[in-house]
């Protein structure tokens, strides 16, 4: 099935098997393997990018149900060279390990904090009529999604204060 | 290259890396391979660009964990679309057993798809190879196995009396145990059940192969390249310069990737049949199965003590599971005969076979589950004895080793615990469970100590500079996560005087100088000592160039004074840079190889990293929940090579600890042979919201006994021990002896019934 995605801002028309999920569109139709396969079962947020600005489990998307949509990978976030600011924290912190996480930890930082800038609340969020603070346990449960079993969660959060509290 | 083994002598000279004289070693310098990770152009084994575009290999795995094939259907997956090939072991290609049954802790890896038997649930019995991974996931469903099912195997609990001594670890008999706890006035007797542990990397095993000529090419997940290399040549019947193995980048290995697996044979080989490059990748369901995993431990701890806390008598025996033909045996014990003064000691370890899949090493084999026990019941003792858990550590800290009488290296184990109690607030600590309530909490404090043995193991290394003044370390070498990148790079711009953008570090292939790879934490210290032999090599070979090179303003001069700084090389008040006497008198560059290991007169030391393990936790008075509020490890390891890396290891290790005691484990179905959690969503490794406020410290050692660097294993140390401090801090938050790990709420809430809560605990805390 033809299908038009707007991926790092460029629109890539593939033929697909309607069975290939968005993630292999990605890593083995367009060379964009920044994004990582854990489990292809929703179950470990390494292949997480934003869709349409909203962070979504690549794996658990079909590429053909995101014709027309736009789509944002690590590898349309910053460069060798040119890092943005978050991947920078996250190198400054030793947020990372074996680094396999890594770019879904980045999407979906990036995600989640527009939701929290969108107000939406965690299960963690006391007052649901109070802007939502950018607390510690409010990133530690709505990165949760993201597994790392390098275990660097306390650097990943760290990293993500840095960078918030840079961009606030 | 000299044969010659160094001496703990030579060690004790000074060196690059001990001097530090540019603070590069020890420095919290950013990862090397940081940008690439983090902007995801670091390419994984799966993701590796192929010559021509790669067809896609799917594992076909047994439903069965015993029995006989007894009917095979190819037909259907045969004739889908875009199949290119199955392959049960009707029609697979011959393959050869390793012939020293080297390669594998798992035999019965080998040969493969060898016989109609099946061995365990989920072992690979087929592949299928197609076009694209859509045709091969679906092709894979196709493939119809008839089996002739017999009866696993899987309780350890009635099979213990049929555990076998491991060949080559007898047990150790100190005195007459038995008697020697009889007489003591105090007493502990209890058994531990640790779980199976899954390793759950996040990239899964996987493997890109293709052939250029007779050269076989392959990309893998691996923690040690030689084995890889041998395991492929070995498997294939081809000599081994004809092998290639890559592995630049590692999603993870945590032990399970010192292993390799049918990925890393059926690639090649389906390559080669097909001529066209092949990549295969276990799902992460097949991960849970077809690979290893830290095998169930049975765990018998039995303390005698005086009523001033001197252990008069310890006894620790461990039995853990093992497949039928497999030789893997989890050494919960060993660390024991090292850790505590006791006159009487009674050690062993028992294998016992079951129908389950092949056990291996996982971070900190031995220490990790055993310290679960052990330190468990040293605090059961403390409380008996009415002492602090810290105290009675202390009292019973050896002069030298138990066993052997073979004197420390270096031992800051009381310093370690004494710190690590000052610093998280111990006196704070209420010693009488139950007492303590936050709202509905009750919060607890547990403590315990770590242990974890550090070796070096021989390699070499390759250090090289080129007409541009440009160092390259070259080695295989892995980097897991662990930071070897990154401190070979630190290790090599100290030795040679350079920055360290003027480093490059060239590891991850198996045609480089050879090094054991990752693993049992002796990676860092193997390999990093092999760099500095490498750099001295090269120094001298620069030295000896400028002192005999006519244009050199260093000619005449004597060689052996030859000093290397920001980037120049001097003798006396005369200097140059090093680009500019590389491009004058050896434009090609210059490349030295050197080799390093154990020092001949080492073993008569005992070296090991030590550190102490603190937790609070808070006890969910409804629910039974154990939540970790904060922990802290001190940890005494030698000279820390990099301040940054080495502390994600230790909190990273710290952080397995969490989940082995609280969430992790897997569970054999007697019906079937499986394990139970097959997935990430029901085998719980811990997120980012089980994880509160965490902090290890690294005091200040140095070990010249250990190696060159003076340096000892981080990667494995922040696991040993830290489970016990959880359970530990959950009794004396609630009252509650778990021995059966993990604690989670159903055995807290099971607790409670039979036990009321403590009287403080109940209506309006203390707190
Ligand atoms: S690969 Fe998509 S969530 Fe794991
Ligand atoms: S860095 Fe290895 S899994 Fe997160």
């Amino acid at each position: 099935m033809s299908t038009t995605i707007e991926v790092n801002g460029q629109a890539r028309t593939l033929d697909l098997d309607p069975r290939t999920t968005l993630l292999d569109a990605l890593r083995e139709h367009l060379g964009l393997k920044g994004s990582k396969k854990g489990c292809d079962h929703g179950q470990c947020g390494a292949c997480t990018v934003l869709l349409n600005g909203v962070r979504v489990n690549a794996c658990l998307s079909l590429a053909v149900a995101c014709d027309g949509d736009k789509v944002t990978t690590i590898e349309g976030i910053g460069q060798p060279g040119n890092l943005h600011p978050l991947q920078k924290a996250f190198v400054t912190e030793d947020a990372l390990q074996c680094g396999y996480c890594t770019p879904g930890q980045i999407c979906s930082a990036l995600g989640m904090l527009e939701e929290v800038r969108a107000g939406w609340p965690s299960q963690v969020t006391d007052d649901l009529g109070a802007p939502i603070p950018l607390s510690a346990a409010e990133i530690r449960e709505r990165m949760s999604g993201n597994i790392c079993r390098c275990s660097a969660y306390p650097q990943i959060l760290a990293a993500i204060e840095d960078y918030a509290g840079d961009a606030a | 290259m000299s044969d010659q083994r160094a001496t703990l002598a030579d060690w004790a000279k000074p060196n690059p890396v001990t001097d530090n004289r540019s603070g590069l070693i020890g420095k919290a310098v950013d990862r090397y391979d940081g940008p690439a990770k983090v902007t995801g152009t670091a390419a994984y084994a799966f993701e590796v660009e192929t010559p021509s575009p790669a067809l896609y290999g799917i594992l076909v795995t047994s439903r069965i964990a015993k029995g006989r094939i007894t009917a095979v259907d190819t037909a259907s997956a045969e004739a889908a679309p875009g199949v290119r090939l199955v392959w049960t072991h009707l029609n697979i290609p011959e393959t050869f057993a390793d012939p020293e049954g080297k390669v594998g802790f798992a035999k019965t890896h080998f040969p493969l798809f060898r016989d109609d038997r099946v061995r365990f649930f989920a072992e690979p019995v087929g592949l299928v190879v197609a076009d694209t991974f859509e045709n091969a996931v679906a092709a894979a469903q196709l493939v119809g196995f008839t089996y002739e099912v017999e009866g696993p195997a899987t309780s350890m609990d009635t099979a213990l009396d049929q555990g076998e001594i491991p060949t080559g670890d007898p047990d150790l008999e100190m005195g007459d145990f038995e008697a020697a706890f009889a007489a003591s006035p105090v007493r502990v007797d209890g058994i531990w059940r640790t779980p199976v542990i899954n390793h759950c990397q996040m990239e899964p095993h996987a493997t890109v192969a293709w052939w250029e000529g007779d050269v076989c090419v392959t990309h893998t997940s691996t923690q040690v390249l030689k084995r890889s290399q041998v395991y492929v040549s070995s498997t294939l019947g081809i000599p081994q310069d004809k092998v290639r193995v890559f592995a630049r980048y590692i999603g993870g290995g945590f032990g399970g990737k010192v292993m390799n697996h049918w990925d890393l044979i059926l690639a090649p080989l389906a390559a080669r049949a097909l001529s066209q490059p092949v990549k295969i990748t276990f799902t992460r369901h097949q991960m849970f199965h077809a690979t290893v995993h830290r095998p169930g431990v049975t765990q018998e701890v039995r303390l005698g003590a005086n009523p001033d806390g001197r252990l008069t008598a310890i006894s620790m025996m461990t039995w853990s599971h093992c497949d039928s033909a497999g030789v893997f045996t989890e050494p919960a014990s060993r660390f024991a005969r090292n850790l505590y003064a006791a006159p009487v000691r009674r050690m062993g370890l028992r294998r016992v076979r079951l129908d389950l899949p092949p056990p291996g090493p996982l971070r900190s084999p031995g220490e990790a589950p055993g310290m679960m026990s052990l330190e468990c019941a040293m605090d059961e003792l403390a409380e008996q004895l009415g002492m602090d858990p810290v105290e009675l550590r202390i009292r019973n800290e050896p002069e030298s080793d138990p066993e052997t009488g073979k004197p420390f290296s270096t031992r800051q184990l009381v310093r370690c615990m004494r710190e690590g109690a000052q610093r998280f607030g111990w006196d704070r600590r209420a010693p009488v469970p139950g007492q303590v309530r936050d709202g509905r909490w009750l919060v607890g404090m547990g403590m315990a100590a770590a242990v974890r043995g550090s070796a070096i193991l021989p390699a070499k290394a390759g250090m090289g500079v080129d007409a541009d003044g440009v160092v390259t370390l070259s080695q295989a070498m892995t980097d897991i996560g662990t930071g070897s990148y990154t401190i070979l790079q630190q290790i090599a711009a100290e030795t040679m005087g350079v920055p360290l953008e003027q480093v490059s570090v060239n590891i991850g292939l198996s045609d480089l100088p050879p090094a054991p790879g990752s693993g049992g934490q002796f990676g860092a210290v193997t390999a990093g000592s092999a760099a500095l032999a490498a750099g001295m090599s090269l120094r001298k070979a620069l030295a000896q160039l400028a002192a005999e090179d006519p244009d050199s303003p260093l000619h005449g001069g004597p060689a052996e004074a030859a000093t290397f700084q920001d980037g120049m090389i001097a003798i006396g008040n005369r200097s140059e840079r090093l680009s500019a006497l590389v491009s004058r008198a050896a434009p090609d560059g210059v490349y030295r190889e050197a080799a390093s290991g154990p020092a001949a007169d080492q073993g008569a030391w005992d070296r090991r990293s030590y550190g102490a393990q603190f937790a609070e936790v808070g006890v969910d008075t409804v629910t039974g929940e154990v939540r970790v509020r904060r922990m802290l490890g001190v940890y005494a390891a030698g000279r820390i090579l990099n301040a940054k890396t080495a502390r994600s290891q230790l909190t990273g290790g710290m952080i397995w600890g969490v989940g082995a005691a609280l969430t992790e484990g897997n569970y054999p179905d007697p019906r079937y042979g499986s394990f139970v959690s097959q997935d990430l969503a029901s085998y719980l490794a811990p997120t980012h919201a089980d994880i509160g406020e965490l902090e290890a410290i690294m005091l200040d050692e140095e070990d010249p006994k250990a190696n060159p660097l003076g340096a000892k294993g981080v990667g494995e140390l922040g696991i040993a021990g830290s489970p016990a401090a959880i359970v530990n801090a959950v009794h004396n938050a609630c009252g509650l002896r778990v021995r059966d790990y993990p604690v989670t709420p159903d055995k807290v809430l099971a607790h409670w019934k039979s036990n009321p809560l403590p009287l403080a605990a109940r209506g309006r805390g203390v707190r």
